[in-house]
C-alpha cells in the first residue's frame, strides 16, 4: 500500500545479526591474540592498554588481560609525574565504570577497581559511594558491589550511622533485602552496643553457668526499636524470609560457656570420663588429670574412633591407683587451655563418683534464644501469637513461636509446640524430616530435664516418633534407656558416649545401624525387637561390649539367617555362655 | 501561495487533536491511509491541551469572548461547490464544551493587575504552539505560511472567536521558540536536579502575580487533569506502538486522602504498607492480606459471592477491616463510591494492585510537560508515517450523497473541497440539529497554583494522587492531583492541584467547599495569607480557575444523526484513566478499516529499508542505541526519549506542524 514503511523481514534481520556476530568474533580473536603476543613480549605500553581496553570493554570477564593492565599501569605509573598517574587511573576508573555497565557482576571489574583506588594519589571515596549507591539501586542484591561499598566505606570514613541511616533507606524501600539486614546486624553493635554485662539481667539463676554473653549484642532500647522494624516486616509480608532471620539474631544466640560439664570415675574400671559443654579433641585442648595431688599420665580417647572431635573423652588410669575401695581419691581434670577445672572426689566405700553442672543448672537447652529477658520475650511470643491468629498456616511464625517458647519455658510449653510442629509438618511437608529431626531434639532435651528434676538416671522416650538421637552427652550417667516405638534409624557413634549404661531397650524402631554399641563397658541387655538389622556383619560392634548377656533380636530380618545361633556365637562368645540369649 | 495547497483526496479526514482523535489518525496513517488531520484552535489537543500560565490567560479570555459565529458570504462559497445529489451538512463552529469559567487571584497584584485583563498579544502561546515545525522542510514551511496568511485575511471574518489572534507575532514566536533541542534536555535536567534545592528559597519569598507571569511558561496547565495507570490502555498503547519515545514520564510518588480533617498517607504498595506509621501491625496484616486476596479474586469466589448485590462498602465491613482501612481501600485505592457494588469494588482493586511495581511505588503515571504531550505525541506518530497537519483550520461543511448517505467529501475553512472515505470528528463540532440525544454530564474542574504541598515531606518533587471523599453525602467524591515543578508543569517553588469531579452544579459551587478545606483561601484577593499560626498549615492558593466542561462520553453513534462514515470522537471522561478514550479510538479505526492492526509497533529505525523511497529518506538523527527494550522501558522516571531521535524524526515528517514534544 501506498506510503506504508518497508521493513526488514526477520530472515533478513535474522541472517545480518549473524554475520555481525561473526564479524565481531573474528575481530575479538584477532585482537586478543595480538595482545597475549605482546604480554609474552614483555611489552607495557599504551597500546596495550588500549587493545585490552577494546577487549574487556566487550568481555569484562577476561582476568588475564586485567592482569596485564596492572602490569602495564604500574610500569607506566614508574615514568610519570603525580597528577598523570591520577590521570591515568581516573581514566581508568573511568573504563572500569563502562564494563561494569557490561556486566555488574563482573569479578574482574571490581577486583580492579578496588586495585586502582589503592594506587590513585587521590581516591575520591564520594564519587566510588555514589557509583556503589546508583548500582544498589539497580540491583539491590548485587553482592560485588556490596562488597565493595564495604571497602569503600571503610576507606573513605563514613559513620556507622550515616550507614545505618542507609539500611534504613534501603530497607525501607524493599525490606525483602536480605542484604541490608544483615548489614544493619554488623552496625548495630558497633551504634549501640549492649552496656557492660551485668549479671543481675540474666535469666540465669547461678551466674557462673550462664550462657556467654556476647560482644555483638545490642542494648535493649535499641532491640526493642528493632523488634518493631521486624514486626511491621513480617506483618506486612509473613512469608518474607528475610525479616523473620533478622529476628531471630535480635532475639539473640547465645553460646555455652567452654567448660567442663562432667567428671564420671569408676572404680572397678580404673577409668575416667570426662564431658565437655562442647566437642574438643582432648589430645590438643592440654588437658591434665591429678590423682590425689599428683599428675598422671595418661592416654585420652574418644568414646568412638569414628569421633575426632566428642565432647566425651575417657582415659584410664595407672592400674591399681583406685581400686582400694577402702580409701577416699580425689580426683581434677584441668583444662589448661580455658583455665578451667573440675574436682571429683571418689568417696570410700563408692563404686564410681562423678561431679557435673546438670542440664537443669544450665538452663542450657534454652541457650538459642535465651539471652534476652524473659519479660521481652514474652512480649515477643505474644506479638507472634496475634500474627499466628491470623496467619495460621504460616511456617516462619509457628517456628518462631517454638523457638520463643523454649526459651521462656520448655516443659511448660511442651504441648503446645508438639501441636506447632504438627502444624509445620502440614503446611510445610518439604521440610517434614527436619521439623521431625528439630522436634526429637527438643523432645530429648525436655526428657533430660525431667530426668534430672527427678535425680534418676533412667531415661525413658518410648512412642515419640524420635526420628534421630542427640545430647547424647548429656547421658554419660544413663543406666537405663528406653527408646522404644520410635522411629530411629540407627544408634549413631554418640551413642557411645553413654558410658554406665547398663540396659538399652529399643524395640520397634528401624534401627539399622548398631554403630554406637562400642565398648560400653557396663552394657548387660539390649532389647531391639522389630528392627531393620539385616547382616550378622552389623552386629560386629556389639563384641566390643563385655558385659553384654542378653540379647534381643526377634522380628529383624537378620533373625532368619541361617545358623543364626551358631554365627552369633561364634560373633559374640561370651554372650552364648551366658545362656540368658534369646533370639 | 495558492491555498489549495492541500491534496484534494484523502483516505480519512480527522477534525479536531484531542486524545482520541489523534490516536485515530496515528493509527489510520501508521497503516498507511493517508490522514489530513485539522484543528479550528490555534493549539493542539483540543479540551486535552496543557497550556503556559500565559497562554491558559489567553485562553480564559478566549472563552470569554466566544459568540455565537453568524454564517457569512462564505457559505455562499462552499454552497457553490456543493454538487447535484448531494447534501451539505455544516458543522459547529462555536465550542460549547467549556462553561462556568471563573478566575480568581489571591497572589499579591501589586503593579500587575491590568496584565490581566489585557494579556499582550505576543505573550500568547499555548504550549502546544511552541512545538513547531522544523524548517528544515522547505515544503512544510511554505505550506504553513499559506495557512496562516489565509488566515489573517479570510478567517477572521468566519471564525473570529477561534482565530482573533494576529497570526504574524505568532509566526514569530514560532520560529523563535525553537530552542536547540540539546539545551533544552539540558535545562530540563537542571531543573529537576536544582528544583528539590531551590524551594526552599523560594517559598520564603511570596509569589506576586507579576512573578506568575514571568514564570508563566514554566507552567504546563493541563484542562484535563488525568493519570496514566501503569497497566492501563494507554499505557499499553503507547508501548505497543513505540510512541512512548516520543515522551518521558515521572512516576506518581505517592496517594494521599483527606480524611478526619487531616491529609493522609495511603499505604498503598508493599514498601508503604511496611513504613506506614499510622497503621497497627495487625492492620498491616488485614491490609496486605485483603489486597493479596484481590489480586485474585476470581479464585476465590466463595468469600465475596454472598456480595456480588450488595455495596462493596458492605463486603469491606463484613471483613472486619478497621475503619481506617475500609476508608483506605474504598476510597484510595477502589475509587469507588458508596454504592459501587461488590465485584466492581474488587474490580478496580485488582486493576489498581496490578498496576503497583511496575514503574514504582504507586500505580500511576504522569507524562512531563503535563497530559497535553500524549495526544501530540500521537500526531507526531501520524505526521512522521505521511499524516498532513493544519492547525486554525476547520470544515465548514460535509458533503453527503443523497443516495448512499455518506461523507465522500468535506469542505474547508478556506473552501476547498477535500474529498475523503472517512470523517472522524469532535464532539464539540456537532451542531445540535444532528444531536439525536443531549444527554450529557458536565465535568467540574479546578485548577489551583499553591505555594507548598499538602502534606510536606522529605521530598517536595513529588507528585500526588489525593482522593477526598464526598465532605457531605449529596456532594460528589473529588479527586485532586498536586503535580510538582519537576513534573514540569509548573514553576519551581509552587504546586499546580488540579480537582475533578463529576459536576451537581457549577465547578466553583462543587469545588470550593473542598478547596477552602484543604487549603488557605484569603478572603480579600491579592491578600498575603495571614501568619496565623492554624492557617499557615495550609497551603495558600494564589490563583484558581473554575470551570465545567462538558462530558460527552455517554454519547455513542446513535445520539447523531449522521452519515454512517462519520465518526463522532467524544471528548474526556471524568474518570481518572484515559482508557475510555483509547479503547474509543481503538473502536472507531476498527470501523474504518476492520482488517488492520491497530497501532502496530514502529519499526525500529534501523529496520527501515530508506533505499529509493521518498518520505523515508534517511535522517541523520536516527541513533544506533536505540533499541526496542530501551523504548520500552518507558517510564523510568526522566524517561529515555532522545531529543536527537525526536528531531530526526521531524525532520522526515513530510509535513509542518509535527507537533514536537519538546520546549
Amino acid at each position: 500500500m501506498h506510503g506504508r514503511v518497508k521493513v526488514k523481514s526477520t530472515a533478513q534481520q535474522e541472517e545480518e545479526k549473524r554475520k555481525e556476530r561473526e564479524k565481531k568474533l573474528k575481530a575479538f580473536v584477532s585482537a586478543r591474540d595480538a595482545v597475549l603476543r605482546k604480554r609474552s613480549a614483555g611489552e607495557h605500553d599504551e597500546e596495550a592498554l588500549q587493545l585490552t581496553q577494546q577487549l574487556l570493554s566487550s568481555n569484562p570477564d577476561f582476568a588475564t588481560l586485567w592482569n596485564y593492565r596492572r602490569e602495564v599501569l604500574l610500569q607506566l605509573e614508574t615514568s610519570r609525574e603525580k597528577d598523570e598517574v591520577q590521570k591515568l587511573y581516573e581514566s581508568e576508573l573511568h573504563f572500569i565504570e563502562a564494563c561494569l555497565k557490561v556486566n555488574p557482576k563482573s569479578y574482574g571489574c571490581w577486583h580492579h577497581r578496588s586495585w586502582v583506588n589503592t594506587r590513585l594519589p587521590q581516591p575520591d571515596w564520594t564519587r566510588e559511594l555514589g557509583l556503589c549507591d546508583r548500582c544498589l539501586s539497580l540491583d539491590e542484591r548485587n553482592f560485588h558491589c556490596w562488597d565493595y561499598r564495604r571497602v569503600v566505606v571503610k576507606e573513605s570514613g563514613v559513620s556507622v550511622e550515616q550507614e545505618l541511616q542507609f539500611t534504613d533507606r534501603l530497607i525501607g524501600s524493599n525490606f525483602s533485602n536480605y542484604s541490608s539486614w544483615h548489614y544493619r546486624s554488623t552496625l548495630l553493635p558497633q551504634l549501640h552496643p549492649q552496656p557492660a554485662p551485668d549479671s543481675a539481667s540474666n535469666t540465669s539463676p547461678s551466674p557462673t553457668a550462664s550462657p556467654q554473653i556476647h560482644s555483638h549484642r545490642v542494648c535493649e532500647e535499641q532491640l526493642l526499636k528493632e523488634y518493631e522494624l521486624a514486626h511491621n516486616a513480617f506483618f506486612t509480608d509473613p512469608n518474607d524470609q528475610s525479616a523473620w532471620f533478622y529476628y531471630r539474631w535480635l532475639l539473640g544466640r547465645a553460646e555455652r560457656e567452654e567448660m567442663i560439664s562432667c567428671v564420671y570415675v569408676s572404680r572397678e574400671r580404673e577409668r575416667v570420663s570426662v564431658a565437655f559443654s562442647k566437642p574438643v579433641h582432648a589430645q590438643s585442648e592440654g588437658l591434665m588429670l591429678v590423682l590425689d595431688g599428683q599428675p598422671q599420665q595418661v592416654e585420652w580417647r574418644s568414646t568412638h574412633p569414628r569421633l575426632r572431635h566428642s565432647p566425651v573423652w575417657l582415659c584410664d588410669l595407672p592400674p591399681g591407683s583406685v581400686s582400694d575401695i577402702s580409701n577416699e581419691h580425689n580426683l581434677t581434670v584441668h583444662w589448661t587451655e580455658k583455665y578451667t577445672h573440675r574436682d571429683c572426689a571418689l568417696y570410700t566405700g563408692c563404686a564410681e563418683s562423678w561431679c557435673r553442672d546438670s542440664a537443669t543448672d544450665q538452663e542450657l537447652f534454652r541457650s538459642e534464644l535465651s539471652v534476652e529477658k524473659s519479660s521481652v520475650l514474652q512480649a515477643e511470643l505474644q506479638s507472634c501469637n496475634q500474627l499466628l491468629e491470623l496467619e495460621p498456616q504460616n511456617k516462619w511464625c509457628l517456628l518462631t513461636i517454638i523457638l520463643l517458647m523454649r526459651a521462656l519455658d520448655p516443659l511448660g510449653h511442651e504441648k503446645e509446640t508438639l501441636a506447632h510442629f504438627q502444624t509445620l509438618k502440614e503446611v510445610d511437608p518439604m521440610r517434614s524430616s527436619y521439623y521431625s529431626d528439630l522436634c526429637s531434639k527438643f523432645l530429648i532435651e525436655n526428657t533430660i530435664l525431667k530426668m534430672e528434676y527427678a535425680e534418676v538416671r533412667v531415661f525413658s522416650l518410648s512412642n515419640k516418633n524420635l526420628t534421630t538421637l542427640c545430647h547424647l552427652d548429656q547421658l554419660l550417667l544413663v543406666t537405663h534407656i528406653n527408646l522404644s516405638s520410635n522411629q530411629l534409624l540407627r544408634l549413631p557413634p554418640q551413642f557411645a558416649m553413654l558410658q554406665c549404661l547398663e540396659v538399652l531397650e529399643a524395640d520397634d524402631n528401624a534401627i539399622e545401624s548398631l554403630e554406637g554399641l562400642y565398648h560400653l563397658p557396663k552394657l548387660e541387655e539390649v532389647s531391639l525387637r522389630n528392627n531393620q538389622i539385616c547382616k550378622l556383619s552389623d552386629l560386629e560392634s556389639l563384641a566390643s561390649c563385655t558385659k553384654l548377656t542378653r540379647l534381643d533380636l526377634r522380628g529383624n530380618p537378620v533373625h532368619k539367617t541361617a545358623n543364626i545361633d551358631s554365627e552369633l556365637s561364634q560373633l559374640l562368645p561370651l554372650l552364648c555362655k551366658s545362656q540368658a540369649f534369646v533370639v | 501561495m495558492a491555498a489549495e495547497d492541500l491534496p484534494s483526496q484523502f483516505d480519512v479526514v480527522i477534525l479536531g487533536t484531542g486524545l482520541t482523535e489523534s490516536v485515530i489518525a496515528a493509527a489510520c496513517s501508521r497503516v498507511g491511509q493517508s490522514v489530513l488531520h485539522l484543528d479550528r484552535r490555534n493549539y493542539y489537543a483540543g479540551n486535552w491541551a496543557s497550556f503556559t500560565f500565559n497562554g491558559l490567560l489567553s485562553w480564559i479570555e478566549q472563552y470569554k469572548n466566544q459568540q455565537e459565529v453568524q454564517i457569512t458570504e462564505l457559505e455562499q462559497v462552499w454552497r457553490s461547490l456543493i454538487d447535484e445529489g448531494e447534501d451539505a451538512v455544516p458543522l459547529s463552529a462555536l465550542d460549547s464544551s467549556i462553561s462556568n469559567l471563573e478566575v480568581f487571584c489571591y497572589a499579591s497584584e501589586e503593579e500587575e493587575k491590568e496584565e490581566e485583563m489585557k494579556t499582550p498579544l505576543s505573550s500568547f502561546q499555548p504550549v502546544n504552539a511552541e512545538t513547531v515545525s522544523e524548517e528544515a522542510n522547505g515544503d512544510s514551511t511554505e505550506a504553513h505560511d499559506t495557512v496562516t496568511g489565509d488566515d489573517t485575511t479570510a478567517s477572521d471574518a468566519k471564525t473570529p472567536n477561534e482565530e482573533h489572534e494576529v497570526s504574524e507575532p505568532k509566526e514569530d514566536q514560532h520560529t523563535s521558540d525553537i530552542s536547540e533541542p540539546s539545551q533544552s534536555q539540558e535545562e530540563k535536567e537542571s531543573q529537576l536536579s536544582s528544583s528539590p534545592a531551590d524551594p526552599p528559597v523560594e517559598v520564603q519569598k511570596k509569589i506576586t502575580y507579576q512573578k506568575l507571569v514571568k514564570e508563566g511558561r514554566r507552567f504546563n496547565i493541563d484542562l484535563v487533569s488525568k493519570l496514566m495507570y501503569s497497566r492501563g490502555a494507554l499505557v499499553d498503547l503507547l508501548i505497543k506502538s513505540n510512541v512512548s519515545r516520543y515522551a518521558e514520564f515521572k512516576n506518581i510518588g505517592r496517594i494521599l486522602t483527606y480524611r478526619n480533617g487531616k491529609v493522609e498517607q495511603v499505604p498503598c504498595s508493599r514498601a508503604d504498607v511496611f513504613a506506614s506509621k499510622q497503621l497497627t501491625v495487625v492492620e498491616k496484616r488485614m491490609l496486605m492480606k485483603f489486597l493479596t486476596f484481590c489480586l485474585d479474586f476470581e479464585q476465590h469466589p466463595e468469600e465475596y459471592q454472598d456480595y456480588t448485590e450488595k455495596p462493596f462498602r458492605e463486603f469491606l465491613k463484613n471483613k472486619k477491616l478497621t475503619e481506617n482501612l475500609q476508608h483506605f481501600i474504598l476510597h484510595s485505592i477502589a475509587m469507588v463510591t458508596q454504592h459501587t457494588l461488590t465485584e466492581e469494588g474488587l474490580k478496580a482493586t485488582q486493576h489498581f494492585l496490578r498496576c503497583l511495581g511496575r514503574y514504582g511505588n504507586t500505580p500511576f503515571l504522569f507524562p512531563l510537560y503535563g497530559l497535553g504531550e500524549i495526544p501530540q505525541c500521537f500526531c507526531r506518530m501520524c505526521a512522521v508515517f505521511g499524516g498532513i497537519y493544519c492547525l486554525r483550520h476547520s470544515v465548514e461543511c460535509l458533503v453527503v450523497d443523497k443516495v448512499s448517505n455518506k461523507v465522500k467529501a468535506v469542505i474547508d475553512t478556506r473552501g476547498q473541497r477535500i474529498s475523503c472515505s472517512h470523517f472522524v470528528v469532535e464532539d464539540s463540532y456537532i451542531r445540535d440539529e444532528q444531536r439525536q440525544s443531549t444527554a450529557y454530564r458536565q465535568i467540574s474542574r479546578a485548577v489551583l497554583i499553591t505555594d507548598r504541598s499538602v502534606l510536606p515531606s522529605e521530598s517536595d518533587q513529588q507528585i500526588s494522587m489525593v482522593t477526598i471523599p464526598p465532605l457531605e453525602s449529596s456532594a460528589p467524591a473529588v479527586r485532586m492531583v498536586e503535580l510538582c515543578s519537576s513534573s514540569m508543569t509548573c514553576m519551581p517553588g509552587t504546586y499546580l492541584v488540579h480537582l475533578t469531579c463529576s459536576s451537581s452544579g457549577k465547578a466553583q459551587e462543587d469545588l470550593a467547599p473542598v478547596i477552602s478545606q484543604l487549603f488557605h483561601v484569603s478572603t480579600i484577593p491579592g491578600e498575603e495569607p495571614s501568619e496565623g499560626a492554624e492557617e499557615r498549615s495550609k497551603p495558600a492558593v494564589l490563583w484558581v480557575m473554575y470551570f465545567n466542561m462538558r462530558d460527552t462520553s455517554a454519547l455513542d453513534s446513535s445520539s447523531y444523526s449522521l452519515p454512517s462514515n462519520v465518526h463522532v470522537c467524544t471528548g474526556p471522561d471524568d474518570s481518572l484513566c484515559s482508557d475510555y478514550s483509547i479503547k474509543l479510538a481503538e473502536s472507531v479505526f476498527h470501523h474504518i478499516l476492520p482488517d488492520e492492526e491497530f497501532c502496530p509497533p514502529a519499526p525500529n529505525p534501523e529496520d527501515i529499508i530508506y533505499d529509493g523511497d521518498g518520505p523515508q529518506a534517511e535522517g541523520p538523527g536516527f541513533d544506533e542505541s536505540t533499541n526496542t527494550e530501551a523504548d520500552k522501558s518507558l517510564a523510568e522516571e526522566e524517561g529515555n526519549s532522545e531529543p536527537a531521535e525526536m528531531d530526526s524524526v521531524t525532520q522526515q515528517a513530510p509535513l509542518d506542524m509535527t507537533p514536537a514534544s519538546e520546549e
